[in-house]
């Protein structure tokens, strides 16, 4: 059944193997906690390998759900590395429950695995420079944005964190974040406090008193526009985190592509390789 | 020590793994060491710009995905700074993956990749042939036979072909190929297929319809490979569905010299080497010294074709 061999095999010898070990790993997780914070939202905590735990904030990780009885996702889903302790080994997520997947992981009880494959993406960079920084978020934002607040407080780099939600009992992350120092303002749907002109008097406020020399945000396109004005007028730099809708999570698809404008050209970057942190002016809302 | 190495056209890989164009690339070193690969396989590339087709490009469906993704291309020049660099770093031999919308074109293309460090062209010919409506090259035998003698004219590389699954003439295709000097087949790409999705009644896909991958896929995929297996003398290539090291053993009993993994990686970043360590203690749970030996190993007793008359008429 063999062909003739027009070119012999290629030449290996000459290659030096350089040593290898994994950086990204897809490994069973012991769930430690899955526990409900709200009516949407449930923080799930796993034990696992150091790999895993080396994650940094903003970084994400694709998650195996569990097969329920009506529904059996075939991909992992991504989610946001809400906060991690390397020290003890561990990860946590704090998910909304959307659909197949994210029902699945619901049913996970203390001593149950779930497989996770990560840390994947570029997180955050946080200039340990900087004095005061804004952290805005909406939604399953908040859990991406969450591990910064122990991060800055690291830096000794003082958050001052704006929520955003439908209704009060809705919002999450706001004990975290006051635990580790920062100030959290919270502004909802059904308070009416939401919309982008409040959030532009909030923000202008921070601004004229020194509190925003960098914004991170994440999870409301609307929110994005308002701070990519601000950050013109006022020459403030930002990092934005951004979702899209993902199938490998490391590069091999090309499902995950958006748009981004740098220097005045549009490009397609993949969301899961280049971000899902990306400079805040070349994301496109 | 098992004796994991086969030969499929023109190259002998240190094992028969390895990845299926456009499920690979260098991000996957950071879950496993690349020099345990069989070979690498590429992304499909052409020699225009292009920016692929428009979102969403991936659905998931029961024991599988479908996807639309197309070929987004950062062109020829591209390829020749990043990609073939990075590659030449490692000991696998390079595959390179190209397409083009005319045979003319192809071959162009087979010759300006006939280059140091490119160790076999894989031509995937189920894509569009704008000089006959649109109809991949590779659902006819005739186009399958014009656009693999321009590519045989073009470079002296070991020339993969690969097939498409959609077509009903699948043995007459891979005759054309063999025929027209292909030095291996693969087979095969993915299954035309569609998804809509019940609350918009709108299709899942951007491009409406996608090609379906993953599991869901394999016994047709292996049926296929067991067809082409028995009609031609070069080697085949076969992939469709494997997750599994016993996915990886079925094909090559069916025929297959050797498997491309592509879908089972988005699920399990490290199912290629998992395989690969699988292979191992298969061959040597069954008392096989070489996996070689697993190639058309198949065993058929007696029944024979005839009795699938009533499934498909004779051609
Ligand atoms: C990098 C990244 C980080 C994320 N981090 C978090 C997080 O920390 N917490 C959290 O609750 N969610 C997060 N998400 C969104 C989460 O991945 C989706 O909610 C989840 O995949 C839904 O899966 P499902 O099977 O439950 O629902 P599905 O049935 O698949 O979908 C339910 C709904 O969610 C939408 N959806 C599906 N996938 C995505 C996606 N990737 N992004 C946005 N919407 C999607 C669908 O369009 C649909 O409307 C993140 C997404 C990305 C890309
Ligand atoms: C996201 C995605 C992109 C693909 N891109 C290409 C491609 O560029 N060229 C190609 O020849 N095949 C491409 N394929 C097909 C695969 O190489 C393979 O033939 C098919 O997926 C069946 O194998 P699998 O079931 O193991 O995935 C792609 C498949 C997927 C899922
Ligand atoms: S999800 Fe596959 S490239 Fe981003």
């Amino acid at each position: 059944m063999q062909g003739q061999a027009p070119i012999p095999a290629v030449e290996t010898d000459s290659v030096i193997a350089k040593p290898w070990s994994p950086s990204v790993v897809g490994e069973d997780a012991l769930v430690l906690s899955n526990d409900s914070v709200n009516l949407e939202y449930r923080h799930l905590v796993v034990r696992c390998s150091a790999v895993s735990a080396s994650a940094v904030p903003g970084q994400f990780f694709q998650l195996l759900c569990p097969h329920t009885e009506g529904a059996q996702p075939f991909l992992r889903r991504p989610m946001s590395l809400y906060g991690v302790n390397p020290v003890r080994r561990e990860v946590e997520f704090l998910y909304k429950v959307a659909g197949a997947g994210t029902r699945g992981l619901a049913t996970l009880r203390p001593g149950n695995t779930i497989d996770i494959m990560g840390p994947l993406g570029v997180g955050f960079t946080l200039d340990p420079k900087l004095r005061h920084i804004v952290a805005i978020g909406r939604g399953a934002g908040l859990a991406t944005l969450a591990p910064l607040a122990q991060a800055a407080k690291a830096n000794g780099t003082k958050v001052t964190a704006i929520f955003s939600a439908r209704r009060p009992e809705l919002m999450v992350s706001v004990d975290l974040f006051k635990g580790h120092g920062a100030e959290v303002i919270t502004v909802t749907d059904s308070e009416s406090t939401s919309g982008p002109s409040n959030i532009e008097r909030l923000l202008r406020g921070l601004i004229a008193a020194g509190r925003c020399e960098a914004f991170f945000t994440c999870g409301s396109s609307r929110l994005l526009r308002v701070q990519q004005r601000l950050a013109r007028e006022f020459n403030i730099p930002g990092q934005v985190a951004m979702e899209q809708q993902m199938a490998c999570g490391i590069g091999l698809c090309f499902c995950c592509v958006r748009d981004f404008n740098v220097g005045g050209e549009i490009v397609h970057r993949r969301v899961c390789w280049d971000g899902p942190v990306f400079d805040m002016m070349e994301a496109l809302p | 020590m098992i004796d994991l190495s086969v030969r499929v056209g023109g190259l002998t890989l240190a094992n028969p793994v390895m990845p299926a164009s456009g499920t690979f690339a260098e991000g996957l070193d950071k879950v496993m060491d690349f020099n345990r690969l069989g070979a690498f396989v590429t992304k499909t590339i052409t020699r225009e710009l292009r920016a692929g087709n428009p979102l969403p490009r991936v659905v998931e469906r029961a024991g599988g995905l479908i996807n639309s993704i197309g070929i987004p291309s950062k062109g020829v020049p591209y390829f020749l700074e990043h990609t073939l660099p990075y590659y030449a770093g490692h000991k696998p031999p390079l595959v390179v993956s190209i397409s083009a919308p005319t045979a003319e074109d192809f071959g162009h293309l087979a010759s300006e990749m006939t280059l140091p460090g490119v160790a076999a062209i894989e031509a995937n010919i189920s894509c569009p042939n704008i000089e006959e409506d649109g109809k991949a090259f590779a659902m006819r035998a005739s186009s399958t036979e014009t656009v693999v003698r321009h590519l045989r004219a073009a470079t002296s590389l070991p020339l993969w072909v690969k097939l498409t699954p959609n077509t009903g003439d699948l043995p007459e295709v891979a005759r054309a190929a063999e025929l027209a000097g292909a030095d291996a087949l693969v087979v095969a790409n993915t299954i035309l297929a569609m998804a809509i999705d019940l609350d918009t009644f709108k299709p899942c896909l951007g491009n409406i319809m996608g090609g379906l991958s993953g599991p869901a896929i394999k016994p047709i995929v292996l049926r296929q490979v067991y067809q082409c297996a028995r009609t031609v003398k070069i080697p085949v290539i076969g992939c469709g569905g494997i997750s599994t090291t016993e996915d990886a053993v079925e094909y090559m009993l069916a025929g297959a010299s050797a498997v491309q993994v592509g879908t089972a990686t988005f699920v399990q970043p490290a199912a290629m080497t998992t395989i690969i360590d699988g292979l191992v203690k298969f061959c040597e749970r069954k008392d096989i010294t070489r996996v070689a030996d697993l190639i058309g190993a198949v065993v058929n007793e007696e029944s024979d074709e005839p009795e699938l008359s009533w499934l498909a008429p004779p051609t």
